[in-house]
C-alpha cells in the first residue's frame, strides 16, 4: 500500500507563500475600503488636522484598542485593523518559511528564519518600549 | 478641506505615485512622502508611517507573482532579511529621536541617489568566479529560468552584501520607504547577483523589512487610518496597473523624466529640511 506523502519542495513553498501574500493583501485592502466608507459617511465634512502631529490616540495603537474599536463598528478602527492585517502578512509568511524549511529538513534556514521572526515580533509587541 | 476632499486627493496623487514607481522599479514611496509633505502640508511622521503600509501592501501583491516564476532566491532573501530587520528597527528607533529637518535632508540624498540609480544602464555579470565561501555554506549559490533553460549563478561578497542591506533597513524604517535603490546596489554590485535574481530577491524582503519598522510606527501612533487607508489602497492600485502596463512596453522616456522629478523633489526635501520648513 503506497503511504500519502506530502513533498514539501522549493517550488511547492513558494506556491503557497505567494498565495498566502495575496489572501493577506485581499483582506486588509477589504477592511480598509469598509472602515474608509463608515468613516467618511459619518464624518467626511469635518475638517483635518494633520499639518501639526498629534500621534493617534491609544485606542487606534494598541492591538486591544483596535479590537474594542472594531466590534464598537467605529471607522477608524476599521482601518486600523486592515493595516495591523497587512503588517502581519510578511510576518505570516515569515512563520510559514520556519514551518516550511523544517518540512524540508534545513535546519540552517529553519534558525534564520527564525531569528527574522523573533525581530518582527519584538517590534510588533515590544515596539513601544523603543519609543 | 475636509476629510472627503483629503481622502480623494490623497487616492488619486497615491495611484500616480503607485503606477510611475511601478514603471520605473523605484517604488510608489520614494514620491509619496515628498507629495504629502511639501505638495499637502502633511506631517513627516503621518507622511512616512503611511508610506511604510503602502510599501508592505505593494511588495507583498507583487512578490505573489514573482515568488511563483522562480527568480527569488528564498535563501539570499531570508538570509539578508536580518540584516534588513535589524536596520529597520534601528531606523524606526532613529525616526523617534531625529528631528524631521534631519529626516528630511537624509530623504534628499536617497532620493537624488536613486535618481541617478534609476538611469544607470544595467550589466549583466559572468559567472566564472569563485564563490563566497560563506555563500556556498549557506547555499546561497543557486539557478535561474532563462530563454535556453535553468542557468547557474554564484553569490559574491556576502559579507558587504548583508552590511549594506543592514543600511537599507535603517533608510527603510527612518524614510518609510523600500530603499530597492540601496538594495540593488548590494545584491548587483556587492554579491553580483543576476538583474533578475536581486530586483525580485529585493521585493521579496521588503514587505518583511517594512513590516518590522510599521509595528514600531503603530505603537507609537505614527499611522493615522485617515491618511494610511487612501495611500495605500491608491499605491496598491496603481502598482497592479503599472506592473500589468509594464509587460506591454518599456518606458525608457518615463524613466528619464521620472529620474528628474525624483531630483528634484530630493533637492526641494533638503531645502526645506535646512531652511526648517518640515
Amino acid at each position: 500500500m503506497m503511504k500519502e506523502q506530502s513533498v514539501w519542495t522549493d517550488k511547492r513553498v513558494e506556491d503557497i507563500m505567494g498565495n498566502l501574500l495575496i489572501l493577506g493583501v485581499i483582506i486588509a485592502a477589504a477592511l480598509a475600503i469598509f472602515g474608509g466608507v463608515v468613516f467618511l459617511i459619518r464624518h467626511g465634512l469635518e475638517k483635518p488636522d494633520y499639518g501639526v502631529f498629534h500621534g493617534e490616540p491609544s485606542d487606534l495603537r494598541s492591538i486591544e484598542g483596535v479590537i474594542s474599536q472594531t466590534l464598537n463598528f467605529r471607522g477608524r478602527g476599521i482601518i486600523q485593523l486592515g493595516l495591523m492585517m497587512l503588517i502581519l502578512t510578511p510576518i505570516a509568511r515569515v512563520a510559514f518559511s520556519v514551518f516550511a524549511f523544517y518540512k524540508e529538513n534545513d535546519r540552517l534556514y529553519v534558525a534564520v528564519n527564525l531569528i527574522v521572526l523573533c525581530f518582527l515580533l519584538f517590534s510588533l509587541f515590544g515596539g513601544i518600549a523603543i519609543k | 478641506m475636509n476629510y472627503l476632499e483629503l481622502t480623494l486627493i490623497l487616492a488619486g496623487s497615491s495611484f500616480i505615485a503607485g503606477l510611475l514607481g511601478a514603471l520605473t522599479g523605484l517604488g510608489g514611496g520614494v514620491v509619496i512622502v515628498p507629495l504629502l509633505t511639501l505638495g499637502l502640508g502633511i506631517d513627516l511622521r503621518y507622511a512616512v508611517g503611511a508610506s511604510l503600509v503602502a510599501v508592505i501592501a505593494t511588495s507583498s501583491g507583487a512578490a505573489a507573482a514573482y515568488v511563483k516564476e522562480g527568480y527569488t532566491n528564498i535563501r539570499i532573501g531570508m538570509f539578508l532579511t536580518i540584516a534588513t530587520t535589524i536596520g529597520a528597527l534601528v531606523g524606526a528607533y532613529l525616526a523617534g529621536i531625529l528631528s524631521t529637518k534631519i529626516i528630511a535632508i537624509i530623504f534628499g540624498v536617497v532620493l537624488i541617489y536613486s535618481a541617478y540609480l534609476s538611469n544607470k544602464s544595467k550589466e549583466e555579470h559572468s559567472d566564472d568566479e569563485e564563490p563566497d565561501p560563506i555563500a556556498v555554506r549557506l547555499r546561497l549559490n543557486c539557478t535561474y529560468p532563462t530563454l535556453s533553460g535553468e542557468k547557474h549563478y554564484n553569490v559574491d561578497n556576502v559579507v558587504a552584501g548583508f552590511g549594506l542591506m543592514g543600511l537599507a533597513g535603517i533608510l527603510s524604517g527612518l524614510l518609510g520607504i523600500g530603499s530597492g535603490a540601496v538594495k540593488v546596489l548590494a545584491m548587483d554590485h556587492a554579491m553580483k547577483l543576476p538583474f533578475k535574481v536581486s530586483t525580485t530577491t529585493s521585493n521579496f524582503m521588503i514587505g518583511v523589512t517594512a513590516a518590522a519598522s510599521a509595528g514600531v510606527y503603530l505603537m507609537r501612533g505614527y499611522i493615522d487610518p485617515g491618511i494610511a487607508m487612501p495611500v495605500m489602497l491608491g499605491i496598491l492600485a496603481g502598482s497592479l496597473v503599472g506592473a500589468r502596463l509594464l509587460m506591454v512596453f518599456h518606458p525608457r522616456v518615463l524613466r528619464i523624466v521620472f529620474g528628474v522629478v525624483i531630483l528634484v523633489l530630493g533637492m526641494e526635501m533638503i531645502y526645506n529640511g535646512i531652511t526648517g520648513r518640515l
